[in-house]
């Protein structure tokens, strides 16, 4: 009896059975399909988060104060613009100066390529004439545009002419510019700025693209939406009385491994700061960034595969089940075949090969069922990404090894799990199994 | 003639050491000569199958000496009694005992599967024992499709498989009517005078013994007679009987 007559047996009483086949598979099936269709869709999006993340550049390192730990762990990286400590905000002494970002510059002159610094003026409103529109201003300096991936539409971005001159131009929205001035050129035109702290006239000399306007022509509740505005780091700066940032970015040379140096930063800055009672540096980057997002994705897939090898595992449990009923049913068929010259060796293998082919076709279909399953999970996520207004997609990309690792897995299932009957099998006296009623 | 099978003080014994211990065979000699024709009849529970299966290396026996063309089988492994009997023996059930979801073909190969034949050659030699057996026509139908008469007959043709030396059928024509039995025996004498085979038979047909060259008769683990049989219905050709020794 060799490997193929095994096979083909195993086919054979298989095919007597098919109902009992099919059920017995469906543990490993949905176990395969579980691990397959959990594979795929966070191998997906772990490729295209990475790949997303790598355009945004993640050599951008955010460096910023933030309040001592008081339990509450305030601050973060998600604080762009908006300081929960702003109530009583970081005092001129608090905050990060011209002075140390020259000294940074000196000690590793070349890793950063430039800074990006910004002074948040606060929101209000501008008006020209009867129009208005709703704004919250930013001082920002010529880097700034190319950190933020600030898309200029019309005419330019403030730069550090404008800065040192403390001019008072500004750089406006799109919706801003429609909401206030239609069709007409914006360009030179000037607006009243109003917030609760400054009151100001500007020249707006640029017009730069909001991130929604590729989406079709703007609505009537853009004239509510609050824009930003950019001015000259400096105008800001004399404005709020300040020569400090609460945050800048640094722009890293692409050689740097960005991790690295955002730990190297803040540790440089950091010792600005070993005498302040309230506030300390922290740094954050992109790139850190995306390897937590990564590192946790891969543990979240992780985690539900554990899962769904527990599915697994009890579909295996369930082959073992239906061999012993199929053993016991098939006694008087085990002790004929013993009686025609068939050794224990040889009955065992080919009640083993039954269960790996039960075990193999199932993975199969699981296999085949979890692609399926994984490709309309990315689309479920690309579509619910997109309807929030976000453009991530996520490309499918089905993982080789997990189709080969979940073959063989369930290949080895069936040899662990059919063993056991296959050894019972084997084992019975031939006489016993052929009186067997 | 030498002696194909030799059994020497064969004693089987059930439930050694309990209280209900059973001694069904008590030290039985039996010899049979190759190409003889014997039948061993005996009312019921005297032990006939006991020995039929022991004959057949399917059950050890509690003591003796059993040894099958000139091999010593009890002190062989399971591995080469596995061998042995695929080799050896052919056996010819009373319930037929054919593999239910195999046409008679496929029946027919499966000894053969285990004696390593390749495919051809099984597929081969089980279509020409069919048309010995008058099966031919039915090689590709299931066992449920079927009389009993035709599946003993299929049954035959697998015992052939693997042209053994012996046949050993317990109450071959046991679930048969008169007629259908009497076409079975026919092929076990096709068989022994054709083909030479050393056939042991189990029968509660008196009839049926009597066309064989010896009858033994058992009763409660005993041998209490051995004769001559009328081998096959005065055919010319039959051997002589040989005495039990
Ligand atoms: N596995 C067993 N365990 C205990 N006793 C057994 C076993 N097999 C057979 N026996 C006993 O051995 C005795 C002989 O049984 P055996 O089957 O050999 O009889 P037999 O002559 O073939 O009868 P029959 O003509 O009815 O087939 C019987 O008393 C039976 O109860
Ligand atoms: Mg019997």
């Amino acid at each position: 009896m060799n490997f193929g007559d095994n096979i083909s047996q195993a086919f054979t009483s298989l095919r007597a059975n098919k109902m009992r086949a099919l059920l017995t598979m469906l543990g490993i099936i949905i176990g395969i399909a579980a691990v397959i269709a959990i594979m795929t869709v966070g191998s997906s999006m772990q490729n295209s988060i990475s790949d997303q993340m790598q355009s945004l550049g993640v050599n951008n390192i955010t460096v910023y104060i933030q309040q001592k730990d008081d339990g509450w762990g305030r601050g973060g990286p998600g604080m762009m613009g908006a300081f929960p400590g702003q109530q009583q905000g970081p005092g001129e002494d608090d905050l990060i100066t011209n002075e140390m970002l020259t000294a940074l510059r000196e000690e590793y002159p070349d890793e950063i390529q430039a800074y990006s610094l910004s002074v948040d003026v606060g929101s209000g409103s501008t008006t020209a004439g009867s129009k208005y529109a709703y704004i919250s201003i930013m001082g920002a300096n010529s880097e700034y545009m190319t950190a933020n991936n600030i898309d200029i539409t019309r005419g330019r971005f403030v730069n550090d002419q404008d800065s040192d001159g403390r001019r008072k131009v500004a750089v406006v929205s799109d919706k801003l510019v429609s909401s206030m001035f239609g069709e007409e050129d914006p360009i030179g035109k000037t607006i009243m700025a109003v917030t609760d702290s400054h009151v100001g006239t500007y020249t707006i000399v640029g017009v730069y693209q909001t991130e929604s306007s590729d989406f079709g022509p703007t609505t009537t509740s853009d004239a509510d939406t609050q824009t930003e505005m950019y001015i000259p780091l400096g105008t800001a700066q004399k404005i709020m009385g300040t020569d400090g940032y609460q945050m800048f970015t640094i722009m890293s040379a692409t050689s740097v491994n960005a991790t690295t140096f955002s730990e190297q930063v803040q540790s440089a800055l950091g010792k600005y700061y070993s005498r302040n009672e309230e506030y300390e540096v922290s740094t954050f980057s992109m790139e850190s960034m995306v390897e937590t997002v990564t590192s946790m994705l891969s543990q979240v897939t992780l985690a539900i595969s554990a899962i769904a090898a527990i599915a697994l595992l009890v579909g295996g449990i369930g082959v073992m089940n239906i061999m012993l009923v199929s053993i016991t049913e098939r006694t008087r068929e085990i002790g004929v075949r013993k009686a025609l010259g068939a050794t224990n060796g040889e009955i065992r293998a080919q009640f083993i090969v039954e269960a790996i082919v039960i075990c193999f076709i199932g993975g199969i279909i699981g296999i085949i069922l979890g692609i399926i399953l994984g490709m309309i999970g990315v689309q479920v996520i690309n579509s619910m990404s997109s309807g929030e207004g976000g453009d991530m997609s996520y490309g499918t990309s089905v993982s080789v090894n997990a189709i080969l690792l979940a073959t063989g897995f369930s290949m080895a299932i069936g040899l662990f799990f059919g063993y056991y009957p296959a050894n019972k099998a084997a084992k019975l006296d031939p006489i016993d199994a052929l009186r067997f009623e | 003639m030498a002696n194909i099978i030799e059994l020497h003080g064969i004693i089987k014994r059930y439930f050694i050491g309990k209280p209900n211990e059973l001694q069904v065979l008590n030290g039985l000699d039996i010899e049979v000569p190759e190409g003889e024709f014997v039948s061993i009849i005996g009312e019921s529970g005297s032990g006939k199958s006991t020995l039929m299966n022991i004959i057949g290396m399917l059950d050890r026996p509690t003591e003796g000496t059993y040894s099958l063309g000139g091999i010593d089988t009890l002190v062989q492994p399971d591995v080469v009694l596995s061998r042995l009997r695929g080799q050896k023996v052919g056996f010819v059930f009373q319930t037929f005992n054919l593999i239910g979801r195999m046409n008679a073909q496929k029946n027919v190969e499966m000894p053969m599967l285990y004696n390593h034949v390749p495919a051809k050659e099984r597929a081969e030699r089980a279509a020409h024992l069919l048309e010995i057996v008058e099966m031919a026509d039915r090689a590709k139908h299931q066992p449920n499709e079927l009389s009993g008469g035709q599946k003993q007959r299929v049954a035959i043709a697998r015992a052939m498989a693997n042209d053994p030396d012996v046949i050993l059928a317990d109450e071959p024509t046991g679930a048969l009517d008169s007629a259908t039995g009497r076409l079975v025996m026919d092929i076990f004498h096709d068989l022994h005078e054709r083909y030479g085979k050393t056939i042991v038979l189990i029968t509660h047909n008196p009839e049926l013994a009597e066309e064989t060259q010896r009858i033994i008769t058992l009763k409660d683990g005993d041998i209490v007679g051995v004769r001559a049989g009328a081998g096959h219905g005065g055919r010319q050709n039959a051997a002589p009987t040989e005495a039990l020794s």
